[in-house]
């Protein structure tokens, strides 16, 4: 709807007032006439009259400053999916702007995209909700006064400019998967609209065979939603998930995927990523989990794409595929990267291997430490539980 | 249409110890650039180097005072400029990526449309 809406005004902030008084006529109207049949589209078309009453009524000269600019011709793209996904292919493509840092640019997304307050997404980032709102706005500006396109960028410059994008994606859900705060394991509407944007992108571009990996590993990382918390809404790691609860279509949906993408040659961060994940979904049971498999794939993983979070979890793989003191031997290795000094995983996986190797007064220091450091709810008790579990 | 300033930025060093078939190659580069973005380009100039700038600042008690060189001492100074027309940073973009900046970069600043 925002989408929609900024089509017409070219300006962030307009759209969003416009969008804030269709929802108060909503109100007023509705609870008078009764709910439309399609609330969503009599709100969207509320919206754009306003957007384009605004639009009509500026002053010619200031709209050209303040606007942002369009571009009608789409360089061939088609997009069959229909206006609304139109709008919000555009509207992801200006968010995700090389010109903004990578920062504002998921931000924006959030804020923009996925209908997060400020408040909301200034949480995400673990800043005060002046300061997002302070970087939204010159965020906003920016793409006023610098004229950032609204548009989905043409086939030639495309393969430049989605890798910004498919990051943002992955963030986002990643954001929604695993809430960094909060009592909530997960984000449900995050989740959906990182699912819905991967699709998207993938309908865009079917060619492109990181863009079919990234909407494969969100399909197979969320075919576990429901498998993932207890009945006491207790966090349940991989090891003990009933898989029976993992949800079947996403699976098949995204291990053909996974394939597609293998076939089309040297795989990238995302391809390796979402191969990991088929690994897991193939396992009916957690026994059965191929690790020497997944070991190989983040070796593989370590060179398309550096990073101690990677290197983490090639640690965790090996405590499995080569027993605890191998893994554990991997992770200590990992304990000066300043990347991981806040990162509750490395502590909870060093917990873990500790554990197992009968380690049992260390492994419940490692825990405590990574119970210190999450901020969400689930998490915590998940660790205070082995802890408990230690004593 | 809107206007950008690409302001180029350059190591100054490299530029005074680079030989005279260097120089020519660049200002061929340029001369290259304005043939192939002739209708973007509304103007444009190289500068002296920074050490012939000079600054002008006002003090406390608001009077003008004036000092050697220039605004910001950094690594990469500004040693030219061109102003173009463009649709949007997109296309401001793409016409600055050919901008010849051999010893350093480019920065493209949206010029203010006043009403």
């Amino acid at each position: 709807m925002l989408a929609a809406t900024i089509r017409i005004t070219r300006d962030f902030d307009v759209a969003e007032e416009c969008v804030q008084d269709a929802f108060a006529r909503a109100l007023a109207t509705w609870s008078q006439q009764g709910i439309p049949a399609n609330p969503g589209a009599w709100l969207t078309t509320v919206a754009r009259r306003c957007a384009i009453d605004i639009g009509r009524r500026r002053d010619v000269a200031v709209r050209s400053q303040r606007f942002l600019v369009t571009d009608d011709s789409d360089g061939g793209l088609e997009v069959t999916d229909g206006e609304f996904e139109d709008d919000r292919l555009r509207l992801i493509f200006t968010c995700c702007h090389p010109s903004l840092a990578t920062d504002t640019q998921v931000a924006l997304a959030l804020r923009m995209l996925c209908g997060l307050s400020t408040a909301e997404v200034a949480k995400a980032f673990l800043v005060k909700e002046s300061a997002m709102a302070a970087r939204l706005t010159r965020a906003k500006k920016k793409i006023a006064l610098a004229r950032i396109p609204y548009r989905v960028p043409e086939r030639a410059e495309l393969r430049g400019r989605i890798d910004a994008v498919l990051l943002v994606i992955h963030l986002l859900f990643t954001t929604g998967h695993t809430s960094p705060v909060g009592e909530n394991l997960t984000q449900a509407d995050l989740v959906e609209r990182a699912l819905d944007l991967a699709r998207m992108l993938h309908n865009l571009l079917p060619d492109d065979a990181e863009a079919t990996s990234l909407l494969a590993l969100i399909l197979l990382t969320d075919s576990r939603r429901g498998a993932r918390v207890g009945s006491g809404g207790e966090f349940l790691a991989l090891a003990d998930q009933d898989r029976s609860k993992w949800h079947r279509d996403s699976i098949d949906e995204g291990l053909t995927l996974v394939g597609e993408s293998i076939r089309r040659g040297r795989p990238g961060r995302f391809t390796l990523m979402a191969a990991v994940a088929a690994v897991h979904s193939s396992a009916s049971h957690w026994d059965e989990t191929d690790w020497a498999e997944i070991v190989g794939l983040y070796d593989l993983l370590l060179e398309a794409w550096p990073s101690p979070v990677v290197a983490l979890n090639r640690a965790v793989a090996l405590s499995f595929a080569e027993g605890p003191s191998v893994g554990l031997a991997a992770l200590d290795e990992l304990s000066t990267e300043p990347q991981l000094s806040t990162y509750p995983y490395l502590a909870a996986a060093r917990g873990d291997c500790l554990e197992r190797l009968e380690r049992f007064i260390e492994a419940r220091e490692a825990f405590e430490e990574a119970a210190m450091l999450t901020e969400n709810h689930v998490e915590r008790d998940f660790l205070h539980t082995r802890i408990a579990q230690l004593s | 249409m809107a206007q950008y300033l690409v302001l180029i930025y350059e190591n100054e060093k490299s530029w005074a110890n680079a030989d005279e078939a260097t120089g020519n190659r660049i200002l061929g580069e340029h001369n290259s650039f304005g043939e192939k973005h002739g209708a973007s380009l509304r103007g444009g100039n190289a500068l002296e180097p920074s050490m012939t700038a000079t600054s002008i600042r006002k003090n406390a008690s608001g009077e003008s005072v004036t000092t050697d060189g220039p605004f910001a001492e950094t690594k990469e100074a500004i040693g030219g400029y061109y102003l173009i027309e463009a649709a949007d940073l997109d296309a401001a973009l793409a016409v600055a990526k050919d901008v010849p900046a051999n010893f350093g970069g480019v920065e493209v600043r949206p010029i203010r449309e006043m009403h």
